[in-house]
């Protein structure tokens, strides 16, 4: 029989894995509950990308701290800091990157703006089709297809408890606090973390709260391995395309292009409708990529609120009841807001404020 | 927009096609050979211009024949990428290949047959090693036998038909390699008697050996392939019951080549792609998509016969295929006959189970696989760093498949992923059914970018809106 555990967390990813460790360091006893494999979900298929030049102005500062994080993990979850290109190919890119990139800038990221024939030099594969680049030192990537096996590692090192294959069933209050049940097993703890991601939703609503949690379905794509095509991390000044060079040749071909399906559905599936012009855009920034093959397209699921910022504290009609997800930029941030949360579940203050899930939220807008 | 469309021309989906296109569908069928035939079935290459007849070129011909005189419209030296359904609920497959990108259709059969398990041993990736499925392609397109002399190994009736092929080419056979006793055979035999055809043919390979005196080691594997930088020779050795490598029996036996196969695994990829439910049964070969007697799989309009539904032989493919057509014109509320002949089918699914059943994987198939055997060709992955993935925690295919790129390459797994099971299962102690399979995911086949779509208008991009500041 498990002893009733200080904390149960709902989700084996980096927001859930990164809190248990902070948690865990803090004293509080652990388990982590997975659904599938740890850091399967979003965490173990997203393209890796870790840019200053993508995340939105207000994050920067997190995105900054969660750059070193990886950078830290390094080698064991294949961390490289390549620098990064974003490209705009008319006028009206042209100064959507420049308005955009400046924000950026001015919110801490090293960005700075260079011109095509300076671009040219170091990545001579791209087409010579670029009118303005901005570039940032700092972007690179890490190989989130490891992020399963290193969390699981580094869970496991530390002692805490964690069930893969726990798909939960029903959550109950109790008067000591919360039975988290999947089928024949039920586990007992004082308080909750959700970090679900995109199975946050459903998840929440069986201790009824209701977020307004969405999820977009992301394409990414690999090629086979290729002779060296790019140097740095390559983005457009959309944010429709991310593409990078992984050690072994293959290129990673992402951008946000949206496949199909919900998490209920199970995985997501991709959409030719989408993947055709995420890799026909891919074709026209390089050229060679054109007679290089597609191995393998892919989607998961980000999930996002209205107004596209992290829903990351306690839940309102709930005591000891917390949620953290929903953050754009999840990936490169994930490791350091997971520390924030932590902190905030100890007791502590935490270094930088959080989101509170309960506020008011507007429609972000596309511009 | 096709009625019908049928992925892969052998005989079940070629008869599928012939059956829908009589009464009347417009029907396309598509295949990634020059031909239809499939693989028991292949056309010779056009380079050949005259050879003896077998059963099975006559067979082809026939069918290549009766498509030709037949309304079926065909696509071959196509393959398919991508299967999705559009907002209209009609199939919407993404095409590589000459001419169109895309094709829709109402109903999609799935006939995409069989291929072939192959365990690794210390020495499979030295050139001059063949799949015994492999090797027949080559019999049937080429009439070229692998080598000077191969080795044949591995378990089922394909052994004996790839070994009896290399004499009938002008080959030689240093050995048969069986992990089959000749009890397992004596216990067969009783489903296959009711064949004599396929017995009689049984019994033809079976004296070639004979007459050519071709040693046959029974319960016995090769243990490892030898050789600097081709295939010198094999290590043998005696197995028990389980397959597991035995002490005794051990010898080498010279040969510049080697046919090894493991028996044949239903081609799967389509119908996972499709969003068809899957099963594990060992009887058909593994997992295969959740099907009706009719072929009926468990998404409205997509029907799956041939090998791929599980694997029971040529002979009950062209039965199958009827089946499915049987189902579509039902389903489209369309009268017309379809002769199925129940006892011809019967008879001949009893033999592709006992046969089937030859090969099922024992126990023994982990031990093949030393620590320093590449499992997965296509990334170099060695047993050793599979067995270390899971023994620091990873529970599942996918799992590893994650932490090493076991089964991330071009071949998409195809190779490996029996293998990663083997050993998942070894190791974790946990059965097929509950060790699931890697994720399916589009292409099916490594798609050339420019064969995706035309050359690109930069302007007519799709863009949407840009993401939020």
């Amino acid at each position: 029989m498990m002893p009733i555990f200080d904390i149960a967390i709902v989700g084996g990813g980096i927001m859930g894995c990164g809190a248990a460790l902070r948690l865990d360091e803090g004293g509080m006893s652990t388990i982590v509950l997975e659904q599938g494999d740890m850091g399967q979900g979003a965490s173990g298929v997203n393209a890796g990308t870790l840019s200053m030049q993508i995340k939105r102005v207000k994050l920067m500062p997190y995105a900054i701290k969660g750059h070193a994080e990886w950078a830290a993990m390094g080698e064991a979850v294949g961390f490289k800091k390549t620098g990064g290109y974003t490209l705009a190919f008319n006028d009206h890119e042209a100064e959507l990157l420049s308005a955009r990139m400046t924000m950026k800038r001015e919110a801490g990221a090293d960005i700075s703006f260079v011109t095509p024939s300076e671009l040219s030099a170091v990545e001579p594969y791209l087409a010579k089709k670029v009118v303005a680049a901005s570039y940032c030192p700092d972007d690179g990537y890490a190989n989130s297809s490891l992020t399963g096996t290193y969390y699981r590692r580094r869970i496991e090192d530390a002692g805490i408890h964690f069930i893969e294959r726990f798909k939960v069933t029903y959550i109950r209050r109790t008067s000591e606090g919360y039975e988290i049940n999947s089928g024949n097993q039920t586990i007992s703890a004082r308080r909750i973390l959700l970090a679900c991601g995109g199975w946050m939703k459903d998840v929440a609503a069986m201790i009824d709260a209701d977020l307004p949690i969405r999820a977009r379905v992301n394409t990414v794509s690999v090629t086979e391995r290729a002779p060296k095509l790019m140097n740095s991390v390559i983005g457009h000044a959309t944010g429709l395309l991310t593409m990078k060079q992984k050690e072994n040749g293959t290129v990673l071909i992402g951008g946000g292009w949206q496949g199909k399906g919900t998490p209920q559905q199970g995985r997501g599936s991709v959409s030719m409708d989408t993947l055709t012009p995420n890799l026909q855009l891919a074709g026209f920034v390089v050229p060679a990529l054109s007679k290089v093959r597609i191995v393998r397209s892919w989607t998961g699921f980000e999930a996002n609120v209205p107004d596209f910022y992290p829903l990351a504290g306690k839940l309102a009609n709930n005591d000891n009841a917390f949620v953290l997800g929903c953050v754009r930029g999840g990936y490169t941030i994930g490791p350091y807001i997971s520390n924030l949360m932590g902190d905030y579940i100890l007791g502590k203050e935490p270094e930088m404020p959080l989101f509170d899930p309960a506020r008011k939220m507007e429609e972000g807008k596309l511009i | 927009m096709y009625d019908v469309i049928v992925m892969g021309a052998g005989p079940a989906g070629a008869t599928a096609a012939l059956e829908t296109s009589q009464a009347g569908l417009k029907t396309l069928l598509i295949d990634e050979q020059p031909d239809a035939g499939g693989q028991v079935w292949r056309a010779k290459s056009r380079a050949i211009i005259s050879a003896p007849e077998t059963e099975y070129s006559i067979a082809g011909d026939d069918l290549r024949a009766s498509i030709r005189g037949s309304n079926v419209e065909v696509k071959y030296h196509t393959r398919v990428w991508q299967i999705e359904k559009n907002d209209d609920d009609h199939w919407l497959l993404g095409l590589q290949g000459e001419g169109q990108r895309q094709v829709s259709g109402k109903s999609l059969v799935i006939a995409t047959g069989a291929q072939e398990r192959v365990i690794p041993v210390p020495g499979w990736i030295l050139p001059g090693v063949f799949g015994l499925a492999g090797a027949t392609a080559l019999f049937k397109e080429h009439m070229m036998v692998p080598g000077r002399r191969t080795i044949v190994s591995g378990n089922g009736p394909l052994l004996f038909y790839v070994a009896s092929e290399i004499l009938r080419l002008g080959g030689q056979v240093s050995a048969v390699v069986s992990l089959n006793s000749r009890f397992d055979w004596l216990k067969a035999l009783p489903a296959m008697i009711n064949n004599p055809k396929l017995i009689m043919q049984g019994i033809r390979w079976i004296l070639a050996l004979y007459k050519n005196s071709v040693p046959i080691y029974w319960q016995h594997t090769i243990k490892s392939v030898e050789g600097k930088t081709a295939v010198e020779g094999a290590t043998i050795t005696a197995v028990d019951r389980e397959w597991r490598l035995l002490e005794h029996g051990e010898r080498y036996i010279p040969s510049e080549s080697i046919c090894q196969g493991h028996g044949l695994i239903p081609a799967i990829e389509a119908t996972r792609l499709a969003g068809a439910a899957h099963h594990f049964d060992e009887k058909l070969g593994g997992w295969v998509p959740t099907v009706d007697e009719f072929g009926r799989a468990t998404v409205p309009g997509l029907y799956a016969c041939g090998d791929n539904a599980g694997i029971l032989g040529a002979d009950a493919a062209p039965h199958r295929g009827r089946l499915a057509a049987k189902a579509i014109l039902d389903d489209l509320d369309i009268s017309a006959t379809v002769n199925i002949d129940d006892k011809a089918y019967h008879s001949a699914r009893k033999f592709g189970l006992a046969a089937t059943r030859l090969t099922i994987p024992r126990a023994g198939f982990e031990s093949f696989m030393t620590a320093n055997t590449e499992v997965c060709r296509c990334e170099g992955i060695s047993r050793a760093e599979i067995d270390h993935e899971l023994k620091t925690g990873a529970r599942s295919p996918n799992a590893v498949k994650s932490g090493t790129r076991c089964g991330m390459g071009p071949c998409g797994g195809r190779y490996c992923n029996e293998s990663l099971t083997i050993i998942t299962e070894h190791r974790t102690g946990k059965n097929r059914s509950e060790i699931g399979m890697a994720t399916a995911r589009p292409p099916l086949r490594p798609v050339h970018m420019d064969d995706l779509a035309d050359d690109l208008d930069y302007d007519d991009l799709p863009i949407p809106g840009v993401s939020p500041l």
